[in-house]
């Protein structure tokens, strides 16, 4: 049967998640159908959500506007997966700093026990791309940041998946996973195919 | 053709790490998608485009409304102005250099700007050549009229390109010819994506290299994002440029010449939002009134010298 993953359409690189993931589920041999989010409405329908890279503050202000976050938070409390990668691991953070030295805020949907920092590096003239191993999938990929965000800190129920200076970039906490980097800009498919098998 | 001139390797702790290569430039662009860019002056202007939801600022000494009007010669921001908006808020901040001065993007790339407009807002320094980007860590936008003119921007290294429209005069008309003429151009390309002998009259034609207008075939689109620019002053208009298949609007005099730039600032984010949902395009516009919009020029009064689209190296 096929699976239905949404993708948080207010604003950013959806098109990137949308054919890495479509890539993904052919590895994989399961069918997935792309459902761009941006009703309350449309929750309800959904096996998944990709939380896309973008500007965290521009799709907090749609977001809000619209009532997304709240029925969406309640719907990966209950257990549906959710992947974020950079601004949608803000999104996804308990406790966020606008910037490094600012104190610390709730997140939109406080729902990864972690401390994030957005934009941890700097400008775009600081984004970089590194190496990163990811044991547990027994892969190797272009770490790809982009303004990142840095992980200050993870909590109970986080499990680091991968590291960069120490610094976690991969976590995982129960049905959630949030990458600081671009995996949908990278060489591989496989990140997105771990959370495919979250969708089961 | 893909140049890699613009990497700086370093080391942080004991990784090697690379900035600015074509990804990460290119990747840039990608993060903005389906937002809006305001233009801004000053510190305040830039800090009611990031509340309204704006997914960048671009910084000028001069609105373009206001370019039009003073005459004389627009050059790059005073370094002040740029350095207190980036001090002031935390969206991307971009900025303009004058086309083909390469002194005024390195200044703008050690100002540590996010990305460079090299626009033809600001009086064109150099009649024959852009800003050779491929050197650069910073990505640039440019403008375009065209497909031809698109591709070969993104030949000399732009990550990002954006339509010229005609600046600072409220009117859409020539953001919708130029996305026009770039999507026409797409159609041609892949009509002959079989034809390897045809594409390369194309090619010639746009005078572009066979790869790019391959690629560019193959795609169906542009190989950058691709915004709309010049001349968006309402909901309505930024919504329209959404449904011709741009990626995302920049919006220059549009916001702070009319009388409403705090609701119209947020109102064009949202139809950008949300430009294939009517009822929320509706919404976006019942936001702002058109008696606060700002008034405009209609493009058939201005004489060919006083078009900004038209300025500029031509190749």
């Amino acid at each position: 049967m096929s699976k239905k993953i949404g993708i948080l359409a207010l604003q950013g690189a959806l098109e990137e998640h949308e054919s890495t993931v479509k890539n993904a589920a052919r590895n994989l041999g399961i069918q997935v159908e792309i459902v761009h989010i941006n009703r309350t409405s449309q929750l309800s329908d959904i096996d998944a959500i990709i939380l896309p890279g973008g500007e965290s503050t521009s799709m907090k202000s749609i977001g809000r506007k619209l009532g997304l976050f709240e029925p969406l938070a309640e719907r990966i409390r209950g257990g549906m997966p959710a992947f974020g990668t950079c601004a949608g691991a803000i999104l996804l953070a308990k406790e966020v700093r606008r910037n490094k030295d600012e104190p610390i805020t709730s997140g939109m949907m406080p729902l990864v026990n972690m401390v994030i920092i957005r934009n941890g590096y700097g400008r775009q003239k600081e984004s970089f791309e590194v190496p990163i191993s990811i044991p547990e999938l027994d892969l190797k990929l272009d770490g790809v940041f982009i303004r990142a965000p840095i992980i200050e800190k993870v909590k109970d129920g986080v499990k680091v998946l991968a590291t960069f200076e120490d610094q976690p970039v991969l976590v995982e906490q129960g049905n959630i996973l949030a990458s600081t980097f671009h995996p949908e800009l990278s060489n591989t498919v496989a990140v997105h195919e771990y959370f495919l098998k979250k969708v089961q | 053709m893909l140049f890699e001139d613009g990497i700086v390797e370093r080391m942080w702790g004991s990784s090697r790490i690379r900035h600015g290569t074509n990804r990460l430039k290119r990747g840039f662009a990608r993060m903005v998608k389906h937002g809006a860019v305001f233009d801004v002056t000053n510190a305040e202007q830039a800090a009611i485009a990031e509340d309204a939801g704006a997914v960048a600022v671009m910084v000028l000494d001069k609105l373009p409304a206001d370019i039009r009007a003073a005459g004389g010669v627009a050059r790059m921001a005073s370094v002040d102005a740029i350095e207190a908006v980036m001090d002031h808020i935390t969206i991307p901040v971009m900025a303009k250099c004058r086309i083909g001065h390469t002194q005024e993007a390195l200044l703008l790339q050690e100002i540590g700007i996010d990305m460079i407009d090299e626009s033809e807002v600001l009086t064109p320094a150099n009649e024959a050549a852009h800003v050779w980007k491929w050197d650069f860590t910073v990505p640039f936008v440019n403008g375009c009229r065209d497909l031809g003119e698109a591709l070969r921007r993104v030949e000399e290294g732009a990550a990002m390109i954006r339509t010229k429209g005609e600046a600072g005069t409220g009117n859409v008309a020539e953001a919708i010819r130029h996305m026009r003429m770039v999507n026409m151009g797409i159609r041609r390309l892949q009509a002959n994506l079989d034809d390897p002998q045809e594409l390369m009259i194309l090619a010639r034609e746009m005078k572009v290299s066979y790869e790019l207008a391959l690629e560019t075939a193959k795609l169906g689109r542009l190989p950058v994002v691709n915004f709309a620019a010049g001349g968006i002053a309402t909901p309505a208009d930024a919504a329209m440029m959404m449904r011709m298949g741009v990626d995302g609007v920049f919006v220059g005099s549009g916001i702070y010449k009319s009388q409403d730039p705090e609701v119209r600032a947020e109102a064009i984010v949202y139809a950008v939002a949300n430009w294939q949902d009517a009822e929320k395009v509706l919404e976006a516009q019942s936001m702002v009134s058109e008696k606060k919009s700002m008034t405009g020029i209609d493009i058939q009064t201005l004489a060919e010298a006083e078009k900004i689209q038209y300025r500029g190296a031509q190749l």
